[in-house]
């Protein structure tokens, strides 16, 4: 009997039960009884195909890894992102009270944005915890996937956990040079859609032509959310050129696609299409010649109807539940035309001037709304300073802008230095409550003025004898944000001060606890940064 | 480089950590400024202060070469967040020229640090007089006589379980494996009791396992023949002991629980801590070290317990070289040694062990089980191997030859095979692991790129 027939033999039998069925014969010639003879030969059998174990045959091996040639890691630096990482699955702090230890999480995404500035690849052994830090935080993902790199992406092929970072972002996929034409026309015709929409974006950055052109060849047979996300990359570097490819997309299948068309056309004020906008926004406001006691009002007339011209322009006819459909036309209106039509329309003043203008009909703030709107859209500075008004005015009583989110909007078109400044004078005007928004679309780090107001606010709020985490939030985003160089200047506020008649019970201490992180964070930023940036 | 002067890295240093929070908590630590008064010594001691909730900051002090721990926090964590953390600081200075955080910079100890430095210095001091006195003088006061008779009578009790368990294995057998996944798991976890009774602790475990083995998937029967054969085997090789060669016969010990001596003869050696992992069985963790001398050439396995919630001691820095004497135990085929109480100071320089290809692993296993038919898997250092998919898994096949190990089903679903993948990046790689007959489980790699011990456990 060979020995691999005599082997499922005795499993046979085993599995049976020698009463039912006998071992082999030259198994039980031995004399013992059937179960320990059967034992000894399948003890035999184990051991003499275990000691005699050959290698299986090795499957197709995979593509290698493409070549990563950014610089390696240096060593400081390699050992603070393993520490971060570490800290990545910590719980999110419980409570009001976090110690004085700095949110190592919060500062991962700042460490990986300074590393692919800097043009470090990612250690291969940490790519996992990298990939897997990805999975869990949305924010993070851009930025661990560029700096996960090719590598990265070749190693989420193999787990399903990380099949987001192939579908995500292009991250660090290796994208030829614009001047190859052969490989970009070739990776256009066949790369995944996150490769494609990157590749348009890299061309478009060094020739917007050759970019519209490569676009051109294959837009009737994309897709219709596949043309909205291509439409939506020209936003980047818009100028007259992109007109007539913008004017037909007016006309395409789609209808998100026709509204971002006509979306990107406002933006451009010499367009054909802001032209037809800025006469049909012309007939609705104008100014009274009959004066009013604080000059001339502004007279809205609405729109009385959506033809067929208006929603090809890209108005949209219903209105969101709540709204009347003439105020929703006319919004559309005035934020799809140039505000360059505005000064001559309105009795050649300026921004300024025309935002004091009262409004009749109580149509101020639709009006003004649109016009934050347009000005966002169009980046208009001027229109922006004027409609977001001297910082220390009072929000609820100034002209223009209202809402906090339409201020950061605002806020976002001027200058850095500018806006930070507006933020600083804000915080030192009506205090951190209602600050956090407008901070966060400042700079970082933060400039000197903002910093100081913000650390200035801080420390009142503690003079007012508050806990620190009614102001948590502000404090997690100085931590991430106040330029590290503060740090020693901060070091007196981490004293615990004496307890202030009517102050809340051990606020001091809290305070100065929440002052500490807020050092030694500052502290750990300037390590980080300095390991990333001197280094290797 | 000056060998004294090596610091850790941080996952050295986070790989002491006896779980996941403590990993955490000593990382925040790392970064924060609750630390004063830090500092080191060139001889291996870390010291520091750490503000906690209290008026008094705890007083945190390491012994790098052991390595050993004092703080007088609370907790009941070992090593406890507070060392972890000051550890992760003094190993973060290692090469990084800002010292903005915290300074751990060299010098004296303070006298608290120091009291505990230099008691633990008298203590070893103690052990080896000690060990010089009982090695150089008669078996010590022990009864001699009492102690033969306890080893009897204990023996007898083996006897008897061996005999027992040779009933219950013939009686399975007769009525076929079949009827055992319907009999459950209560009949063994029973007779497992029985063995405990018997004290035969190598025979209660194996016996668990075989209770494990009907619920374990497709493939069952012949995976539940062949451990009831080897325990079979295990059972005649403790009853006829006597007849054995004296290295088997103390193998077989080993195997059915009784304890092996450590009574080789010691080797002195730069040792290459390799690995380090630990399994539990929900009331004792177990820890494996593997090490590899420098010097010697010697693969060592270095066993350590603790009770559930305990980290089990020593912590090795992987990676590292430590300077240190080990005392192999007795037995055919055993690798496995004592830690010597003296350590010296880590230091750099973790190279790979010479290795080979896919065949002369499985050789290597398979002349490994005729000293030791028991043996599950065997160390070895694999060189150019390129970890590759397949339909269920994965294995590590030769770079220049058509040879695999697939790699054992336990190790596919740990974040060490993702390491391992991502660091060759589909190219060859040296991998350190152990081959068995369930397939290979890696726990160490190294890359051309970066030569350093990458840790896969």
């Amino acid at each position: 009997m060979t020995r691999t027939t005599l082997w499922e033999e005795l499993v046979t039998s085993a599995l049976l039960g020698t009463d039912r069925r006998t071992p082999p014969a030259d198994v039980m010639a031995s004399g013992q009884d059937a179960p320990g003879a059967l034992l000894d030969a399948a003890a035999l059998h184990t051991l003499r195909r275990r000691a005699g174990l050959l290698p299986a045959r090795a499957a197709a091996r995979p593509e290698p890894a493409p070549h990563d040639d950014r610089r390696e890691l240096p060593e400081p630096a390699r050992r603070r992102l393993a520490q971060l990482l570490a800290d990545r699955s910590a719980p999110a702090g419980t409570g009001g009270r976090r110690g004085t230890a700095p949110d190592l999480t919060e500062l991962l995404p700042q460490w990986l944005t300074t590393a692919n500035d800097q043009g470090y690849r990612a250690p291969a052994a940490a790519l996992p915890a990298l990939l897997d830090a990805a999975r869990g935080r949305n924010d993070l993902r851009p930025h661990a996937l560029a700096f996960a790199g090719p590598r990265g992406l070749w190693l989420a092929r193999f787990n399903p956990d990380w099949k987001f970072a192939l579908r995500g972002a292009s991250g660090g996929a290796v994208l030829p040079g614009a001047g190859d034409t052969g490989a970009v026309a070739r990776l256009w015709e066949q790369g995944l859609f996150a490769e494609r929409v990157a590749l348009l974006a890299a061309v478009r950055a060094q020739d917007a032509n050759a970019a519209r052109a490569l676009l051109a060849t294959t837009w009737p047979t994309e897709r219709a959310e596949d043309r909205l996300m291509f439409l939506d990359s020209l936003r980047a570097g818009l100028s007259d050129l992109d007109e007539p490819f913008l004017e037909e997309a007016l006309s395409d299948r789609s209808r998100n696609v026709r509204a971002t068309a006509a979306e990107l056309l406002s933006a451009l004020p010499n367009s054909a299409l802001a032209g037809r906008m800025a006469a049909r926004a012309a007939t609705c406001v104008s100014l009274d010649r009959t004066g009013g006691p604080t000059g001339p009002p502004v007279v809205v007339e609405a729109p009385h109807e959506c033809d067929a011209d208006m929603q090809r322009d890209g108005v949209s006819p219903t209105p969101p539940s709540g709204r009347g459909e003439r105020s929703w036309w006319l919004g559309q209106l005035v934020e799809a035309t140039p505000l360059s039509v505005w000064p001559g329309r309105l009795g050649d003043r300026t921004p300024d001037e025309i935002v004091t203008l009262p409004v009749l009909d109580g149509w101020t703030d639709e009006l003004h709304a649109a016009w934050c709107r347009a000005a966002v859209r169009q980046r208009d500075p001027r229109w922006a300073r004027a409609l977001l008004g001297p910082p220390a005015a009072s929000p609820a009583t100034g002209p223009g802008a209202s809402s906090l989110a339409e201020r950061a909007k605002l806020l976002a078109t001027l200058p850095a230095a500018e806006r930070a400044g507006w933020v600083a004078e804000f915080i030192a005007a009506h205090g951190l409550s209602e600050a956090f928004q407008l901070l966060g679309v400042c700079a970082v780090p933060w400039s000197e003025p903002l910093g100081r107001a913000v650390v200035d606010a801080l420390d009142i709020a503690r003079d007012g004898g508050s806990y620190p985490w009614s102001f948590s939030g502000v404090m997690g985003l100085a931590e991430r944000c106040l330029n590290p160089a503060e740090a020693s200047r901060l070091e007196i506020l981490t004293a615990t001060p004496d307890e202030p008649e009517g102050a809340s019970p051990g606020a001091g201490g809290y305070w100065s606890e929440a002052f500490q992180r807020l050092v030694s964070t500052l502290r750990l930023r300037a390590a980080m940064l300095s390991e990333l940036t001197t280094g290797g | 480089m000056d060998e004294a002067g090596v610091r850790w890295t941080t996952e050295q240093v986070l790989a002491l950590a006896p779980d996941d929070a403590s990993r955490r908590a000593g990382a925040r630590l790392s970064a924060a400024g609750p630390w004063s008064e830090a500092g080191s010594s060139g001889e291996g001691a870390v010291w520091g202060l750490c503000k906690g909730s209290g008026k008094k900051p705890y007083q945190t002090v390491i012994d790098t070469k052991g390595p050993a721990y004092k703080c007088s926090c609370p907790s009941r964590k070992f090593p406890c967040k507070h060392a972890l953390g000051l550890l992760m600081l003094w190993a973060a200075e290692g090469e990084s020229a800002v010292r903005t955080v915290v300074d751990v910079g060299e010098g004296q100890a303070p006298d608290w640090a120091q009291e505990w430095l230099g008691g633990r210095r008298e203590r070893s001091e103690e052990q080896a007089r000690k060990a010089k006195d009982a090695a150089g003088g008669a078996a010590g006061q022990l009864d001699p006589e009492a102690a033969r008779r306890r080893a009897e009578r204990r023996a007898a009790r083996i006897t008897g379980g061996a005999l027992e368990l040779e009933q219950r294995l013939a009686d399975l057998l007769r009525g076929g494996l079949a009827a055992a996944e319907r009999s459950g798991y209560g009949l063994w976890e029973e007779t497992a009791a029985r063995m405990v009774d018997a004290q035969a602790p190598g025979l209660a475990a194996r016996v668990r396992e075989l209770g494990s083995i009907p619920g374990s998937g497709a493939g069952w029967p012949v995976r539940l023949l062949e451990e009831s054969a080897l325990l079979h085997l295990l059972d005649l090789g403790w009853l006829g002991i006597d007849r054995l060669p004296a290295p088997l016969a103390t193998t077989v010990r080993t195997r059915v629980g009784l304890p092996s001596p450590a009574d080789g003869p010691p080797v002195k050696d730069h040792w290459l801590v390799l690995a380090q992992y630990d399994t539990s069985d929900g009331k004792i963790t177990t820890r494996r070290i593997w090490l590899y001398g420098r010097e010697s050439g010697r693969t060592a396995l270095v066993l350590g317990f603790g009770a559930a919630g305990r980290s089990a001691q020593p912590a090795l820095p992987v990676g590292l070289v430590i300077e240190a004497e080990l005392t192999p135990h007795a037995g055919a085929g055993q690798l496995r040694a004592d830690l010597g109480e003296e350590v010296g100071v880590p230091a750099g320089g973790g190279a790979p062990p010479p290795g080979g290809t896919t065949t002369a692993a499985v050789e290597a296993y398979g002349s490994a089980l005729r000293e030791d038919p028991w043996l599950e898997s065997w160390p070895v250092t694999l060189t150019g191997v390129v970890p590759v998919p397949e339909e269920d898994g994965w294995q590590l096949a030769d770079a220049d030859g058509e040879s695999a190990l697939p790699i054992a089903p336990a190790s596919l679903g740990r974040p060490g095979l993702w390491k391992l993948v991502a660091l060759s990046g589909g190219g060859p790689v040296t991998v350190f692991g152990e081959c068995g007959h369930r397939g290979f489980t890696p726990l160490a790699a190294w890359s051309a790129d970066s030569p350093e011990t990458v840790r896969l456990t």
